[in-house]
């Protein structure tokens, strides 16, 4: 667990922390860059005939959402769909509906089970993936039939088994966001 | 790690008032969202602008990485390349010696072509594309189809305009925004091209499954005639495509036709080219409902022009 900002400076032979201070900017923009960036990123790594690369940008939300309980609003869902529709292929509100339900339905299950480790976690991502996943494929204005079904067990595997690293990746990013940099001014 | 406790609100009416607004403004996010969603689903035009202003921004990332894609992938074949040198030398010598012959066939094929076209009085079958450009992406995670293509309107690029690789055809544009567009893959399964067998004049649909393979529908029920490695052609019927580039090759048949493997598969494509609407007039007749009178008197006749498969029945 991050340490709260209020704690007494650290000075020791491992971390110098007098003169050095968190930017505002970055604990408020990183969390939202990057899970804009997971948006974006699957559109660009290559032109398939299925799909399955994991939906990033979802991923990343519900990663910070788990790990950092509190960070995003409730109706950050919003916004970020909104941006995750544009270029995602889905038809636009397809993401503004599911990740808003997702960002509810997370609070709702989170005041009943405040206790949690990472196998939780990653047992609640692992379900949010799937169920969203499959949702956004009814979303998608083509009936489903079950040869996407199939095609999607790829897509369904890297997401499950993609979660751990996410987590990683987030605990770094959150660790840039929280970190105290040299402030001469 | 439990939630913190400035999340649960107490006492405190700020803290209450401030919760309950949250989860409003969320809960009517969402509503909003799903009437935007259904909204998308009946008019799917309407937010072309907005994707195609969103696209146009990150074309140029886009473009660096379709080089990278493609650099990568030449890379690892000029290494398979050296690997089996030798005896891919005396082969391709054998082929070139047959290829030389059949293009002097084709050479007089061609010639007669042109003099029995001329007789007829038949347009050029070969026509200048409007743009080549770069696949510069897909929608990867969706489980529909699109991949966005390097030119928009600016390059003159317009929405159901043919999109076809040196290997056959790719897809077609949906929308066109200012510098990037989006093009429906072959794949999709909102997409249905009329083809027909490349030897004869067996017709069929070919949709999209949206798992990578194309449903062929035969349109005359009967006997299947089809048999694994056949290939299929574009049909011209419809009046987007033009007639005779391949579409795909039967993998597997099934008691309604086939299953076909994509000629052009998108992921292999480096550089596509966007041609014109085939036959316009019959694009236009064809999205005209059948109790309404056309404008254009040629149009209708263009229309069954543009038919050769169900003329010769």
């Amino acid at each position: 667990m991050a340490r709260p900002s209020n704690a007494p400076l650290r000075s020791d032979s491992y971390s110098r922390e007098s003169m050095r201070s968190h930017s505002k900017l970055r604990a408020y923009t990183i969390p939202y860059l990057s899970i804009m960036l997971g948006s974006i990123i699957p559109t660009l790594v290559f032109a398939s005939a299925m799909p399955f690369i994991p939906p990033m940008g979802f991923l990343m939300l519900l990663t910070w959402r788990i790990m950092r309980p509190g960070l995003l609003p409730l109706w950050i869902g919003v916004p970020l769909g909104a941006f995750d529709d544009l270029f995602s292929g889905q038809p636009f509100g397809s993401a503004i509906f599911l990740w808003s339900l997702a960002m509810i339905i997370i609070e709702f299950i989170e005041a009943r089970f405040p206790w949690r480790g990472f196998w939780q976690d990653w047992f609640t991502a692992n379900i949010g993936a799937v169920i969203y996943i499959v949702m956004a494929m009814f979303a998608s204005g083509a009936l489903p039939n079950l040869h996407q079904f199939t095609a999607s067990v790829p897509q369904l595997l890297l997401s499950v088994l993609l979660y751990p690293i996410i987590a990683r990746m987030v605990a770094l990013l959150d660790r840039l966001r929280l970190k105290r940099f040299k402030d001469v001014s | 790690m439990a939630p913190s406790s400035s999340r649960r609100s107490g006492h405190s009416r700020r803290a209450q008032y401030s919760l309950f607004t949250g989860y409003m403004v969320a809960i009517i996010g969402s509503l909003i969202g799903l009437a935007l969603l259904a909204v998308s689903i009946w008019q799917p035009q309407w937010a072309s602008g907005l994707r195609g202003g969103a696209s146009d921004v990150t074309e140029p990332v886009g473009q660096t990485t379709a080089v990278a894609r493609n650099e990568s992938k030449s890379f690892v074949e000029s290494i398979q390349g050296y690997l089996s040198a030798g005896s891919q030398n005396a082969k391709l010598k054998k082929e070139v010696e047959l290829a030389r012959i059949k293009i002097a066939e084709g050479d007089a094929v061609k010639q007669e072509n042109g003099r029995l076209r001329a007789l007829l009085e038949l347009r050029q079958l070969d026509e200048e594309p409007v743009t080549t450009a770069r696949l510069i992406g897909s929608s990867a995670t969706s489980s529909r189809r699109y991949a966005y293509l390097s030119a928009g309107s600016r390059d003159g690029v317009t929405a159901g305009m043919p999109v076809r690789s040196s290997r056959g055809v790719v897809g077609r544009i949906l929308e066109a925004g200012r510098s990037t567009s989006r093009v429906l893959l072959l794949t999709d399964s909102q997409s249905i091209l009329p083809v027909r067998r490349a030897q004869d004049e067996v017709v069929a649909l070919a949709q999209g499954r949206g798992d990578g393979l194309l449903n062929i529908r035969l349109l005359n029920l009967g006997l299947n005639p089809l048999k694994v490695g056949d290939m299929f052609v574009t049909s011209g019927t419809g009046g987007y495509y033009r007639p005779g580039v391949a579409v795909g090759i039967v993998s597997k048949i099934t008691d309604e036709g086939a299953l076909a493997r994509v000629v052009a598969d998108p992921a292999a494509a480096d550089f596509v080219s966007v041609g014109e609407i085939w036959i316009p007039e019959a694009v236009v007749a064809s999205e005209t409902p059948s109790d309404e009178p056309l404008n254009d008197a040629g149009a209708q006749e263009s229309n069954e022009e543009a038919d050769p498969a169900q003329r010769s029945e």
